[in-house]
């Protein structure tokens, strides 16, 4: 590991001066991951500034009936809090999906927001990665990419989000806040995310030193029938090979408002957007479903390792979405 | 030697104060482990996936090969060493000794520290990803095989001793007052083991 500095911020606006405009820095959370990739050198800051004891960590109501989530808030806070299990249980669910009991601990919400892909060919520095250095090659279009992405990827990199947290998130419109040197700034989440195009080394569209303070969620009724379900390799404590986040409010049997959103399918969790066209204000029932997962699933782009995720996030959706129906029918 | 890349610092552990120099690459683990003789914690994967390495900081659990020495400077940090009171064992390491929740013992004191979060994480309402109704009102669910061994699942155990792990956190639970609904005990006794040779 390289050597670095080591700087503890006690307030926003000293946290982003301490950061500076050293590309050679890096904010410090929970370090569940960014203290993992700096042992293995994908990650080599020169300096870093800690803000896990910032001021930022507290989950509250907004005036309008959202919430507002505090960048240090830990995930296991998060999952905890009763107001994000009563009006967001999709996010509380994803946030318990993710990671281990310790990690959850460590991890702030800020860090999960902009933690990295786990994309073995990133996260092995001996590898090409465009991500990781730009311009040298992608081994995963033919190499391993069997929980690579289907949808939004390019030739310059099919890697995908680690997030389940920001899934749920994306569902329902988060905004992300942030803080720099010039002022306070927010991006909502579907514009915070890139897409990869020939630029996957740019994830975020967040000015250069800007410090995430925190996460609003806009007040949504249709939440509080959410779900999120997450398939993975093993029972517990493993990334999502797919999930889905998804919330439904149906009326006299016609879907009047639904969220839909995917993950470990793309860089970036996956708002369904087409499948949401198709279902709003159509009969809830099986063939709506079905006929709007495959809505969804007509841009998908499988690998040759991948091509399972197609049916696996089209019987995800209609699962979910039939669940959630059942639900609201008690 | 404090420079732009190290520091003195002060770390509270078990209770008692510990001033050393630390170059700021070093992890709690490795703080704990190999300058404080403080071997308890174990280092297994040092990436945070196993689990071996479990302390409670600030009364949490949480892995310390992932937790940077010079940012725990001020937080409370208890280790396997911190648990008992003298001669007398914390009720989960009697209950892990009781149950034989261990075969080789290197997992141990990770799943020790990490089982006395789960427990304080539940009484304090905490749901996990196999709760089924997460809202607040429904109250903390039973504590049963289901729940332990998803909330504990950030322990790996290579001898495989789950089952008596998930029996020791159960017993180690139900001392607290909280309600376990775990089967009783289907432990195969010597005996069963022999009518079954004969069948």
């Amino acid at each position: 590991m390289r050597e670095f500095g080591y700087q503890r911020a006690s307030d926003v606006a000293g946290a982003v001066a301490l950061l500076g405009a050293d590309p050679d820095a890096r904010f410090l959370g929970g370090g569940t991951n960014l203290v993992d990739l700096m042992k293995t050198g994908v990650e080599r800051p020169a300096r870093l500034v800690d803000v896990r004891e910032l001021p930022l960590d507290r989950v509250e109501m907004t005036a309008v009936g959202g919430l507002r989530i505090g960048a240090t808030v830990t995930n296991g806070d998060l999952a905890a809090h009763p107001e994000v299990r009563r009006r967001y249980p999709a996010l509380a669910q994803a946030v318990l999906a993710g990671a281990s009991g310790q990690l959850r601990n460590m991890a702030t919400v800020g860090g999960n927001l902009l933690q990295r892909t786990r994309c073995g060919y990133f996260t092995d520095v001996t590898k090409p990665c465009n991500k990781r250095v730009p311009g040298s090659g992608c081994p995963a279009v033919a190499g391993e990419h069997h929980n690579h992405a289907i949808l939004g990827a390019s030739d310059h990199c099919v890697a995908v989000h680690p997030s389940d947290m920001a899934v749920a998130l994306t569902a329902f419109d988060a905004v992300v806040h942030f803080e720099t040197a010039n002022g306070p700034g927010e991006l909502p989440l579907a514009e915070f995310y890139l897409p990869v195009a020939d630029t996957p080394h740019r994830e975020t569209a967040l000015p250069p030193g800007a410090l995430v303070t925190g996460i609003t969620l806009p007040p949504a009724p249709t939440a509080a029938n959410s779900r999120y379900r997450k398939v993975r390799e093993r029972a517990s404590y493993a990334f999502a090979i797919g999930s889905v986040a998804a919330a439904l409010d149906i009326r006299d049997g016609v879907v009047r408002d639904v969220r839909l959103a995917l993950g470990a399918v793309a860089s970036r969790p996956w708002r369904a957007v087409e499948a949401e066209r198709v279902l709003t204000g159509a009969p809830a029932d099986a063939e709506t479903y079905a006929a709007a997962a495959d809505a969804e699933l007509t841009a998908a782009r499988p690998l040759p390792h991948n091509g399972y995720k197609v049916t696996l996030m089209r019987n995800l959706m209609v699962a979910v979405l039939t669940e959630l129906a059942e639900e609201a029918a008690r | 030697m404090p420079s732009s890349t190290s520091s003195v610092i002060t770390l509270k552990i078990n209770g008692e104060k510990y001033t050393l120099p630390v170059d700021h690459r070093t992890t709690l683990l490795d703080a704990l482990r190999e300058r404080l003789d403080l071997t308890g914690p174990k280092k297994g994967c040092d990436q945070g996936q196993c689990g071996a390495c479990t302390v409670l900081l600030d009364g949490r659990r949480a892995v310390a090969c992932l937790q940077l020495a010079v940012a725990a400077e001020g937080r409370e940090i208890t280790t396997v060493e911190g648990l008992a009171d003298g001669e007398q064992l914390h009720p989960v390491q009697q209950a892990f000794l009781d149950l034989d929740g261990f075969q080789c013992g290197y997992c141990t004191p990770g799943q020790i520290c990490s089982a006395i979060g789960v427990i304080q994480e539940h009484a304090a309402g905490w749901p996990s990803a196999v709760t089924d109704d997460l809202r607040p009102e429904a109250g903390p669910p039973p504590l049963t095989a289901d729940e332990i061994r998803e909330r504990m699942s950030g322990n790996l155990c290579r001898c495989g001793a789950y089952v008596s792990i998930v029996e020791a956190v159960a017993r180690a639970a139900a001392g607290t007052g909280t309600r376990t609904d775990t089967a009783p005990a289907a432990r195969i006794s010597p005996e069963a083991g022999t009518k079954e040779a004969v069948a």
